[in-house]
């Protein structure tokens, strides 16, 4: 069964569905911030599972050198440690946006706020 | 493996990336006034030493690949330097300058004084991010520099406490958001597909795999994935809605910055994974080029009948980008080397005259009350001479008045398309009269309506010392780079043919 082998790759792509939605039309802030972080967090679970082999290990010698099958590629892991920098940092910038957007107008609605905004007028 | 041997010239590429990044590091503690002399000397720096390595490539030299920490390929990270790279790094670094200069005076007004060196600190941010964009041979590297470029795009927007600024970049954010997150998926698919993330070495794989067509379904997927991705962040038609609120109520100097260097630099990228990642022929294959060419034509003309009906001269030229973006990728998308050269002169022409247009928008709007609706900008050109000039040259630019960069853009645009097949060379043809129709339409009316009386009952308040030498300086510089654009277009074009002939 092709389907059921590759089933942590299916759930990435489930949850990419899910936080790419969920950042596209959610009215509320803070639930766009969270679509937006199951959305990155699905990509670095499908380069996490693309990149490991059942039965190997990470490319560390512990008893003298072993053959080349033993290990696995260490770059798609560090391709998601820096995928997680990226992805934390843009979390910070757009959770401090929010607080100041919640400030200004005292509500999470995106929508809600683009009509407040229109009526504060030009400038 | 060979150790390689570099000329002096060579280290450029890396220095105009480590040296606004890291001044920018030191800028976050400066005084603002220590700050802006630092920012304009970096940048200076950045821009001479631009303009060394474009005239080495005038000279005639090769392009070549510089392994970063000497770990050669198929391992390590490397910096590629060829014709293209050098010439779009020098605009995009005269851009950055000049639209600093000419926007500085109304950052004292728009920015609390204390938090001034914060704005250096974006901007120089920006340009390491965009040099490295420019130079880099990793498709990731590209990725992370690429979310540097958001989010320094982002502050530039929210920098300026308004609400609307602040709706603005958050819109921005969440479009941008999405685009990244395509482009990102797409890398990890390709990637898993090809097992390499250099460049040249995915290009070789990806050539394997088209031609046994094992895998033609995922690299399809990865071709729009990057498409799109980069589509929404450089806001092509139907992806704009962030554009008009995101560059018409920021300050003058992140107008002109986002406007001719930010979307451009994301089109830059995508002009380097069509040549070189995945290759024109792959893409052609895809018809995924024929998608782009639809957009593109909707976004030429939805752009300026959007543009004829604003009343705010901001919003106006915000939707003139749309369309002038919608000319940039109708270049891209007819997928020959002659449509590709159209489209990189494009790229240049427009960043030059847009940042142009907005510095001078704000000039005018200044000498009229600080508003930016058309009925209080009657008379601006006379109340402020060199902004309405440079403005008017502007105008003419995009009309695509010979002798300007607009003109030369416009004309290779058409002999690009007259190439192509008889429907395409008519549906090119076509647009290319209708949208020409709309920006003489709503261009020319502003320069009519800045040499006009103004109302009846009308008065400006006289400003003293008109805005400054420096404000002055950078439209002048502006409007002669996009005379010199028009008159030595040859051999612009001659450098765009060679940097393209090395991409290959």
């Amino acid at each position: 069964m092709d389907f059921l082998q590759n089933y942590v790759e299916l759930a990435a792509m489930v949850l990419f569905g899910i936080g790419f939605t969920t950042l596209l039309l959610h009215k509320n802030m803070i639930k766009k911030i969270i679509g937006f972080s199951i959305m990155d967090n699905a990509i670095f679970l499908f380069l996490a599972a693309k990149g490991y082999i059942e039965g190997r290990t990470a490319p560390i010698v512990v008893d003298g050198v072993q053959t080349v099958e033993a290990y696995i590629n260490p770059i798609p892991a560090g391709l998601v440690l820096t995928g997680i920098v990226v992805s934390v940092s843009v979390t910070a910038v757009m959770l401090s946006l929010t607080i100041r957007l919640y400030r200004r107008y005292h509500t999470l609605d995106i929508d809600e706020i683009t009509a407040l905004c229109r009526k504060e007028g030009e400038e | 493996m060979m150790e390689l041997h570099y000329a002096l010239w060579q280290n450029i590429p890396f220095a105009c990336i480590i040296l606004p990044l890291a001044s920018a590091a030191f800028t976050s503690v400066m005084k603002p006034r220590l700050a802006r002399w630092w920012a304009m000397a970096v940048l200076t720096i950045v821009t001479v030493l631009s303009g060394v390595i474009s005239a080495q490539y005038l000279l005639g030299a090769e392009s070549y690949v510089f392994p970063m920490g000497h770990y050669y390929a198929p391992i390590g990270n490397e910096i590629r330097a060829g014709a293209l790279e050098a010439l779009t790094a020098l605009f995009f670094s005269i851009i950055m300058l000049l639209s600093l200069m000419g926007g500085m005076k109304k950052l004292d007004e728009h920015i609390d004084g204390n938090k001034q060196n914060l704005y250096y600190v974006i901007l120089l941010l920006l340009t390491a991010a965009l040099m490295a964009q420019v130079y880099t041979n990793d498709l990731f590297t590209s990725y992370v520099f690429l979310e540097i470029m958001t989010l320094a795009a982002c502050a530039l927007i929210a920098i300026r406490k308004r609400g609307r600024t602040l709706v603005a970049a958050t819109r921005y954010m969440i479009m941008n958001l999405i685009g990244s997150g395509l482009f990102l998926l797409g890398i990890v698919i390709l990637y898993d597909l090809t097992g390499h993330l250099l460049m040249e070495s995915i290009r070789g794989q990806v050539a394997q795999i088209a031609a046994t067509g094992e895998y033609a379904q995922p690299l399809t997927v990865v071709i729009a994935l990057f498409v799109i991705g980069l589509a929404i962040k450089s806001a092509l038609f139907p992806f704009h809605t962030w554009v008009p609120d995101a560059y018409g109520y920021s300050t003058p100097t992140s107008q002109a910055v986002l406007s001719s260097l930010v979307s451009k630099g994301y089109i830059f990228l995508l002009v380097k994974i069509m040549y070189r990642v995945i290759g024109v022929d792959v893409i052609a294959a895809t018809g995924i080029d024929d998608v782009l060419f639809v957009f593109a034509i909707a976004g030429m003309i939805m752009g300026s009948l959007s543009a004829l009906r604003q009343n705010d001269v901001r919003r106006m030229i915000a939707f003139s980008s749309v369309a002038q973006i919608g000319y940039i990728y109708l270049g891209m998308a007819m997928g020959t080397e002659a449509g590709m050269m159209a489209a990189m002169f494009h790229l240049f022409s427009h960043a030059v005259c847009k940042s142009m247009l907005f510095l001078a928008a704000g000039g005018l709007a200044d000498a009229s009350g600080n508003s930016k609706l058309f009925r209080d900008l009657r008379g601006a050109g006379y109340r402020s001479p060199i902004a309405g000039v440079a403005f008017t040259i502007g105008a003419l630019s995009m009309v695509g008045f010979p002798f300007l960069g607009g003109f030369v853009s416009k004309l290779n645009l058409a002999l690009a398309g007259i190439a192509l097949s008889p429907v395409k060379a008519s549906i090119v043809l076509v647009t290319l009269a209708i949208s020409t129709m709309f920006n003489t339409m709503y261009f020319l009316r502003t320069v009519i309506t800045l040499y006009r009386k103004p109302l009846d009952g009308a008065s400006y308040p006289v400003e003293k010392g008109q805005r400054g030498f420096c404000f002055n300086a950078a439209l002048v510089l502006l409007a002669l780079i996009n005379i010199t654009l028009g008159i030595f277009s040859q051999t612009v074009v001659n450098m765009i043919t060679a940097g393209l002939g090395m991409f290959g």
